[in-house]
């Protein structure tokens, strides 16, 4: 029989070349360097340079007296070529969705087309300086004056500003719109509601905001109770913050009532649009009820998540609120474009210049590929997800029974209860089948849960072989739960001392000080050394 | 076009072992009344060819710094993004990971990020510094909320010399932190440290920038001291591509230090996506907003990275946490860290002298009044005959946009022009604007 601890069938390669065979800890060279990347800083040696900028023939003028550094930085000293070997062996012992299967839960990380890359990196958008006058920069203004308008038409809203940078920053931007709605109306109203489920941005944005946070319960069905809801709705209250379909990845069946609700006390509906990848083109925001809605231009419309980020973060509005939209927004007269910066209503600006520029560019582009087609992109995503669904409901509890839309949570409780296997195990297994782990621990109402989110580019083939890791996942968790105990065993690093990490920071290269037996490899490494 | 996978025997598969007959029925769940019910009135989709073609037309469009000579500054710099930048920007695993959530996945990034928030560390003299936030302005409000933690008090003072967006994003951000907001004016082009202690005297934070907005340097030891003493964080908007000449800000006494990484190695791309820098003294680590990286051990006792101190954040304090981020700017961020690689120790203060011996050479060249008598980084303001505005407007049919018009922030500064250089400049450029400034200023 054969070793059980092996990987099964590898899903996509791993980086690393060769592959490292399970288990084997030392001997293979390849294999340690694979484990042990020294420091750029370890990297360096005094006196070896890559740039050499520009030094004109000029007088270089003194600098004030206490002005002047006294001590050089120690940034490392390399060549061009070791740098370029060094972001090669990061990037070696980095997983992304080029390299594999990546169904982290709400942030569909979906396939990133390579033309935007190239698209984004034109000169006249790449080298155009955010201050150039706007008749020289009409091209860039009607890139994001069309992608308004495509946004607008999705959310089924009116009014767009593009400038939040992510978002956390667009749901920040939706609660400062609520505040000063009200504030132009007299009205004071303290409190926002969030779901149970909500992501944490949504309370910690609430704080940030300056209100006060009250949470409403999931009914058995995963909607929002209503019940519960009509007993918290009041005067006081300024709106809701609700994703939907949520992040157990149900469609709230009772919007309707939901908007009644606040509409009838007069408070507003905010749209987090994490999970808008379910119903482009199906259902709208404005059309649920939804009177400020956020984007994810990283999740729905591929901005690249580039290792946790650049992202894009969009508001759309009703006509009602426009007036309260952070300044500058684009507008068009007649042919030409511009940059319309008087608002005096305006709750001001949430970040530089008009917004993530480059991530517009991508977004831009990913919509004008697929047109009216995005439906078919949201149509999938949800085919997708209900698919995988279906072929892992009888090995992992499944809290909430009904299809999903674009992801699902399973709960591993099952595997605790009866084999001492948490998310946790089965989530660290996952990736020596060469697969990222689903989210795990979240949504918080789901004890053990699994967060799984397939996006709609994968192929069959993909999602039959994540089926087949977690089947096999969960026969392993009754045959042999030590391996899953011990997982992973295939990449570069065993689990890690997360506490020690907390409570004993290092946070930074020490240089001459970074003793300790965790260093031992990379002082034996003969390329190694520290920096003066 | 799309970038979807499935074959129609694939979805058909796919149903049966759903156990429906079409995908219709998997959106029942969603009510009838909030369905659209029609196509989506957007755009006919574009073959990838087509779709090249439309955005390039676009590009086409717009005057960048390669088609015409620009001086322009202003917070967003033309410094020399070096090749090296592309290995980070173009390695599909950079590119395409999130969040670096599970470690085993995701050491490349993590160290990465670790020595980002070293270099960072070097550059400002400080001891901490987070992963990065969205630009140079949200990282100041981010710094804000940091002093609402660590004081009662509830007042922020900026310099008015401080960067206008930046200064705007604090004001919008400041009423949900209970904060209020009091501007220092600047005299003839800096800031007074006298005039800042006393509106410091009950602030919970001072702001400040060196160099600062008019192109001035400021007494930015004597304004960090005034700060110090009056209880005050104090807080230094700085230029990482200045710190090879200028003094660090940990070095004259500043809690926290932070700006706008652009200039180090990204692109000025129309104002985005950048990075925002964010590094405070060790004191306030538990206050740090956003990722931080840490460094540990595996269960073989094996160097690893990992996320840490995630108590401050949002997917565990929720509403009690340091700040919402969640998406930061890592990509950018790396390609920071792989440019400030490339310049080195020696290659940092290079470009910082060539900016410093530039824009002498501005002040020497360029026949016009110097607006300001302070001493310069890389920026220069001068007095202009006609309003600031008109001259940029001739001297770009000259194909020289000469810099950026300050009056557009600051009252009774219409006739006041904004020059910036960076090493991509030359001497010879140089004469070529003041040569097109003589001619559109007569």
């Amino acid at each position: 029989m054969s070793d059980p601890r092996r990987r099964v069938e590898m899903q996509g390669e791993p980086p690393g070349s060769p592959q490292p065979p399970p288990l084997v800890r030392s001997a293979d060279k390849a294999l340690r360097a694979w484990r042990e990347t020294p420091l750029i800083f370890e990297r360096s040696r005094a006196g070896r340079r890559a740039g050499r900028p520009p030094s004109p023939d000029l007088p270089v003028p003194e600098l004030p007296v206490g002005l002047r550094r006294a001590h050089p930085p120690r940034l490392p000293e390399l060549a061009e070529p070791e740098i370029v070997r060094h972001f090669t062996a990061l990037a070696d012992r980095t997983f992304g969705v080029d390299t594999g299967f990546y169904p982290l839960g709400s942030c569909t990380m979906k396939h990133n087309p390579r033309v935007h890359e190239r698209l984004a990196g034109l000169p006249g958008f790449r080298d155009l300086h955010p201050y150039q006058e706007d008749e020289a920069a009409q091209g860039a203004l009607e890139l994001m004056w069309r992608l308004q308008e495509m946004l607008a038409e999705i959310a089924g809203l009116p009014a767009v500003t593009l400038q939040p940078a992510a978002g956390s920053q667009g749901e920040l931007t939706g609660l400062m719109l609520m505040r000063a709605f009200f504030a132009d109306r007299g009205e004071e109203r303290d409190t926002i509601i969030t779901a149970d489920t909500a992501h944490g941005t949504n309370p910690a944005s609430v704080t940030m905001a300056g209100f006060k946070l009250e949470k409403v319960d999931t009914d058995a069905r995963g909607n929002l109770d209503l019940d519960d809801l009509r007993g918290k709705v009041n005067e006081r209250t300024a709106g809701l913050m609700l994703t939907n379909p949520s992040t157990l990845g149900l469609f709230d069946e009772g919007i309707e009532e939901v908007a009644r609700i606040f509409h009838g006390a007069g408070a507003l509906l905010y749209y987090d649009g994490a999970n808008l990848n379910a119903v482009v083109g199906i259902s709208r925001p404005g059309d649920m009820g939804f009177d400020i809605v956020h984007y994810n231009l990283h999740k729905t419309f591929s901005q690249p998540h580039g290792g946790g980020g650049p992202g894009g973060g969009p508001v759309a509005v009703r006509d009602t609120i426009e007036p309260f939209l952070p300044a500058p927004l684009v507008v068009r007269d007649g042919d030409t474009y511009r940059l319309d910066e008087d608002r005096p209503k305006s709750i001001g600006r949430v970040r530089g210049f008009a917004g993530p520029f480059g991530v517009f560019v991508r977004s831009y582009a990913f919509m004008r590929a697929y047109g009216p087609g995005l439906k078919e992109m949201s149509e999938v995503a949800v085919l997708n997800a209900n698919y995988l669904l279906a072929q892992l409901r009888d090995v992992y509890d499944l809290p909430y029974d009904r299809h999903c839309m674009h992801e699902f949570v399973l709960s591993a409780r099952n595997l605790k209860r009866e084999h001492g296997i948490t998310a946790l195990d089965v989530a660290k297994r996952l990736m020596d089948y060469g697969i990222h782990p689903p989210t795990i621990y979240f949504p918080l109402v789901v004890p053990e849960a699994l967060m799984i989110e397939p996006t709609e580019t994968e192929p069959k083939e993909r999602l039959d072989g994540f089926v087949d890791a977690m089947r096999r996942i969960a026969e392993e968790a009754a045959e042999s739960p030590e391996i899953l105990k011990e997982a992973p065993h295939s990449r570069p690093v065993r689990r890690l001392d997360e506490v020690r990490a907390a409570k004993q920071p290092i946070l930074r290269y020490r240089f001459g000080d970074s003793g300790g037996a965790a260093l031992e490899s990379a002082r034996a490494d003969p390329s190694a050394r520290e920096n003066p | 076009m799309s970038y979807l996978s499935l074959t129609d025997s694939d979805r058909e598969e796919m149903l049966a072992a759903i156990g429906v007959s079409s995908v219709e029925e998997l959106f029942e769940q969603i009510p009838p009344g909030v369905r659209l019910g029609r196509e989506l009135d957007v755009p006919p989709a574009l073959g990838e060819t087509e779709l090249v073609r439309h955005i390039e037309e676009l590009a086409a469009r717009n005057v960048h710094t390669g088609a015409e000579l620009s001086f322009l500054g202003a917070g967003i710099y033309d410094h020399y993004v070096p090749s090296v930048a592309d290995v980070v920007l173009s390695r599909g695993e950079f590119l395409t990971a999130y969040t670096p959530y599970q470690p085993e996945m995701s050491q490349g990034v993590l160290q990465a990020i670790f020595e980002y928030q070293t270099v960072i560390c070097e550059l400002t003299g400080m001891e901490v510094s987070n992963a990065s936030g969205y630009d140079g302005c949200t990282v100041a409000a981010d710094a804000c909320f940091v002093a609402r933690h660590v004081s009662d008090r509830r007042k922020i003072v900026l310099a008015e010399a401080l960067n206008p967006q930046v200064r705007q994003v604090v004001k919008t951000y400041a009423p949900g932190f209970g904060f209020d907001v009091v501007e220092v004016p600047q005299v003839n082009g800096t800031t007074d440290p006298d005039r800042l202690a006393a509106a410091a005297q009950d602030a919970a934070a001072v702001l400040f920038q060196q160099p600062n907005f008019l192109g001035c340097l400021e007494p930015a030891p004597d304004l960090a001291e005034a700060a110090n003493e009056a209880g005050a964080l104090s807080i230094a908007h700085v230029d990482l591509m200045s710190l090879g000449v200028l003094e660090a800000p940990g070095a004259y006494g500043c809690s926290i230090a932070l700006g706008e990484g652009q200039s180090a190695g990204n692109w000025p791309s129309y104002g985005g996506p950048h990075y925002g820098f964010l590094a405070s003294r060790g004191e306030f680590v538990r206050r740090m907003p956003g990722r931080i990286v840490g460094e540990t051990v595996d269960a073989d006792g094996r160097r690893a990275f990992v996320l840490t101190l995630q108590t401050r954040e949002q997917h565990i304090r929720r509403e009690k946490a340091t700040s919402n981020i969640t998406t930061n700017q890592t990509l950018l961020a790396l390609a920071g860290l792989a440019t400030l690689s490339w310049l080195g120790p020696e290659g940092v203060r290079e470009v910082g002298e060539t900016c410093l011996a530039l824009a002498q050479y501005t002040r020497e060249r360029v026949p016009l009044e110097q607006a300001f008598e302070a001493a310069s980084f890389k920026e220069v303001a001068f007095r202009t005959p006609i309003p600031a505005r008109e001259v940029i407007r001739r001297a770009r049919e000259h194909g020289v946009h000469p810099g950026y018009a300050l009056g557009r922030d600051y009252e009774g500064m219409d006739d006041v022009l904004l020059v910036a250089v960076t090493e991509k400049r030359t001497a010879e450029d140089i004469d070529r604007l003041g040569a097109v400034l003589e001619e559109v200023c007569r």
